[in-house]
């Protein structure tokens, strides 16, 4: 009963809305569910990405600290998102923190796991990463939209 | 469609009238609102622009960013980026400066009746497209949803900060915000403003957008919301070109065929797209 309420809460995530049954239990194999008060850190730069937290409620802060300039957002991530995409590439590490901005609900998959049943079966690998691409591309996007600092001069 | 207002066609388009500041606003660092008083303004609709010169520096096109029903109200938002606008802005209560317009196409409001209204903002584009934020509140039974995107630098860039909050507290109107970067002490959304896209709940086959603000975060916002199935003839925005005659004389706000000043600042997205992707216009 419990893993059937697992399963249907990561199919309900945009994440993996229409995967079919037998693809649905083997990611559900790998996910738990996890909570964190407002102010924890799912995870800090550096550590090794073993989780992706699939957000349920609440907001996640992307964040880098730098020694004298305190500690600067650059996205937060919300109900129904994505944190944690470096557990797609080598050498699987965090590349920034992520912070709780609010008490955040999530699913958390367990990297390994998933990256093992990927790499042992490739029809779900492709499907996998089908589905988290598009997250990936619209970050680079939104990304140099940033980097451009469009909001400079307009009067 | 906005009822077109034009200046006094009897008076020589040159020649400004005389404005006087009746109240300035200080809103964010360089950035202030002059609500002024001018003899003969008879209104505009909301997305038109003057020209408005402090003597002896030159003249520059401001939109209007006051609510277009009170016709005696004349309100402008202007930032100081090159010399024109640092004079203006260094005006104090009680100035006089040059004042011509009202000019170009209006923002369609009445086009977006019955449907779900979308107002995408970016920095001080925020602005120019306020007027239609309060002419679809006063008439707000007339529309389905109403949602403001708008997104800034940083939090203490974010212009009509108070206004937002108050928007945000109705009920009937939804608004995000969201800022390209933050300290912590930010609790609220990090992102460019088209990411804002992907969390609100619209009908885009029933959606007139209205967008505003970097030409770069215009064209990023009209490609999501045409990605997302709004027609790109639903799309409006205001275009910001070097603009010195505002009467389609002098062309140098030129864009390929059309001139921003008179067949604009307001187009929409179908017929400005091809527009806006050659380099070389």
């Amino acid at each position: 009963m419990i893993v059937d309420d697992l399963k249907e809460i990561v199919g309900g995530h945009s994440m993996f809305a229409g995967l079919g049954t037998e693809f649905l239990e083997l990611v559900t194999g790998c996910a738990k569910n996890v909570r964190f008060h407002g102010g924890e850190y799912l995870y800090r730069e550096g550590e090794e990405a073993n989780e992706i937290y699939l957000i349920r409620d609440g907001h996640v802060a992307q964040e880098l600290g730098a020694p004298g300039q305190g500690r600067m957002t650059f996205q937060t991530i919300g109900p129904d998102g994505v944190v944690g995409l470096s557990f797609l590439v080598p050498p699987y590490r965090w590349s920034y923190d992520a912070r709780a901005q609010d008490d955040v609900r999530a699913i958390s998959l367990d990297a390994t796991c998933l990256r093992g049943k990927c790499n042992a079966d490739p029809a779900l690998g492709y499907e996998v990463m089908k589905r988290f691409m598009p997250t990936v591309v619209d970050r680079l996007h939104d990304t140099r939209l940033q980097l451009l600092d469009v909001y400079g001069a307009r009067s | 469609m906005s009822t077109v207002l034009a200046p006094d066609p009897q008076l020589d388009p040159m020649v400004p009238t005389l404005a006087r500041i009746t109240r300035k606003i200080d809103e964010i660092p360089d950035v202030v609102t002059f609500e002024m008083e001018a003899d003969g303004w008879s209104g505009f609709a909301p997305g038109q622009f003057n020209m408005l010169g402090p003597f002896g520096v030159g003249e520059i096109p401001i939109s209007l960013s006051g609510p277009a029903s009170k016709r005696e109200r004349l309100v402008h938002t202007i930032r100081a980026v090159g010399p024109v606008s640092r004079a203006l802005v260094e005006l104090q209560e009680g100035a006089v400066l040059g004042l011509r317009g009202p000019y170009g196409a209006p923002w369609p409001v009445e086009r977006a009746q019955g449907r779900d209204v979308m107002v995408v903002a970016g920095g001080l584009g925020l602005a120019p497209v306020r007027p239609v934020l309060y002419d679809v509140l006063e008439n707000r039974d007339d529309y389905e949803k109403v949602i403001v995107l708008y997104g800034a630098r940083r939090p203490e860039e974010m212009l009509f900060a108070d206004e937002l909050s108050t928007w945000r507290a109705r009920f009937d109107i939804e608004v995000a915000v969201t800022v390209d970067h933050a300290s912590v002490g930010w609790h609220g959304h990090v992102g460019v403003v088209t990411s804002l896209l992907r969390t609100v709940g619209y009908d885009p086959a029933n959606t007139t957008a209205y967008v505003c603000g970097p030409e770069i975060m215009m064209r990023f916002a009209a490609r999501a919301l045409t990605d997302a199935g709004v027609a790109p003839g639903e799309i409006w925005l205001s275009m910001e070109r070097n603009m010195h005659c505002a009467i389609g004389l002098c062309g140098h706000c030129q864009l390929g065929p059309v001139f921003i000043c008179r067949d604009g600042p307001v187009f929409d997205w179908a017929r400005l797209r091809p527009l806006m992707q050659q380099e070389e216009l």
